[in-house]
């Protein structure tokens, strides 16, 4: 009984192709390459439009070192908010959820923001660790304190693959256990199981965002 | 060429090299030899699928006033295939 509430979150494979493979290349056929005509189909000029509009607000409060990042952070975007959005439809297996996809994301960019405010500026660079008029008894603490919350950005990742899994956990939740086990108040259980399919449909949209937010701004103070 | 299809496709397709015949032109009794003639080399295979994903694209997205349904017919073509995974372990 307690192992089967996790079951949808094993990686499956499938004649020894892991399933995680194919659920990954999916977004890589959603989104056509648009071609060099004027007017596009519109499956192209929403793309084109939403990429568009994401990049300059991402990048607005970047300098023009940081705009090399452009085309990373908007990919990275594209594909996690696929990835979550594609993982709501049933049956899917959503890659996101894994711990180790997620921090493989997170760790190296959050890595090389890091490096690249060491190498280019590393006065400025470790300067972020003393906010400014702090009592001066306090520093050596507030320095310490600075140190860990910078070490401990990679939980990047790990907000994502907690966020999701939860959400995917309380609906199969719902739907397993609750629904069987009191079928006199299924109303309300199907009320619980919609409210939470919104819920989910906002925060993969959400938690896409938010990653690459928070990497946009440690690339911010850093480059 | 294009499939043979309609009232000659017999005629039409009579020299043609069997193994550059599509499958609906394929007489029952040349099938084995067509399967042995079709290219499975990973060149191929990428061919193949490169192919597929251009005709699909070309007939239901790349149109001028394309709705939902071409993008929904691949997601449900996607959840079709998970659903019977699925199955095979529960």
């Amino acid at each position: 009984m307690t192992l089967s509430f996790f079951d949808q979150f094993m990686s499956p494979t499938y004649l020894g192709i892991p399933l995680i493979a194919v659920a990954l290349t999916l977004p890589w056929i959603l989104f056509p390459t648009p071609s060099a005509r004027w007017l596009n189909n519109r499956l192209i000029t929403l793309q084109g439009w939403f990429i568009n509009r994401f990049t300059q607000q991402l990048l607005l409060p970047l300098n023009l070192g940081g705009h090399k990042w452009a085309a990373l952070l908007t990919s990275l975007m594209l594909f996690l908010i696929t990835l979550n959005m594609l993982g709501l439809l049933p049956y899917t297996f959503t890659p996101t959820t894994q711990l180790s996809l997620n921090m493989g994301l997170a760790v190296p960019l959050w890595l090389a923001t890091v490096i690249i405010g060491m190498r280019n500026q590393p006065t400025a660079a470790l300067g972020h660790l003393l906010p400014e008029g702090t009592p001066v008894p306090l520093i050596p603490v507030l320095i310490i304190i600075e140190t860990i919350s910078l070490f401990i950005r990679p939980a990047l990742g790990v907000r994502l693959t907690a966020n999701l899994t939860a959400g995917h956990q309380l609906i199969a939740t719902a739907a397993f256990v609750l629904l069987p086990m009191m079928p006199t108040v299924a109303i309300l259980t199907s009320i619980v199981l919609f409210l939470l399919t919104l819920l989910e449909i906002a925060v993969a949209m959400i938690q896409a965002y938010v990653f690459v937010l928070l990497l946009s701004l440690y690339l911010q103070e850093n480059v | 060429y294009t499939t043979g299809s309609g009232l000659f496709s017999e005629i039409l397709t009579e020299h043609v090299p069997l193994g550059e015949k599509r499958l609906m032109d394929v007489k029952l009794g040349e099938l084995g030899s067509w399967l042995g003639k079709r290219d499975f080399t990973p060149n191929g295979v990428l061919a193949s699928i490169r192919n597929g994903h251009d005709r699909y694209y070309n007939k239901y997205i790349n149109v001028k006033r394309g709705g939902i349904g071409g993008v929904a017919m691949l997601l449900v073509g996607y959840v079709a295939l998970k659903h019977d995974r699925w199955r095979k372990y529960h």
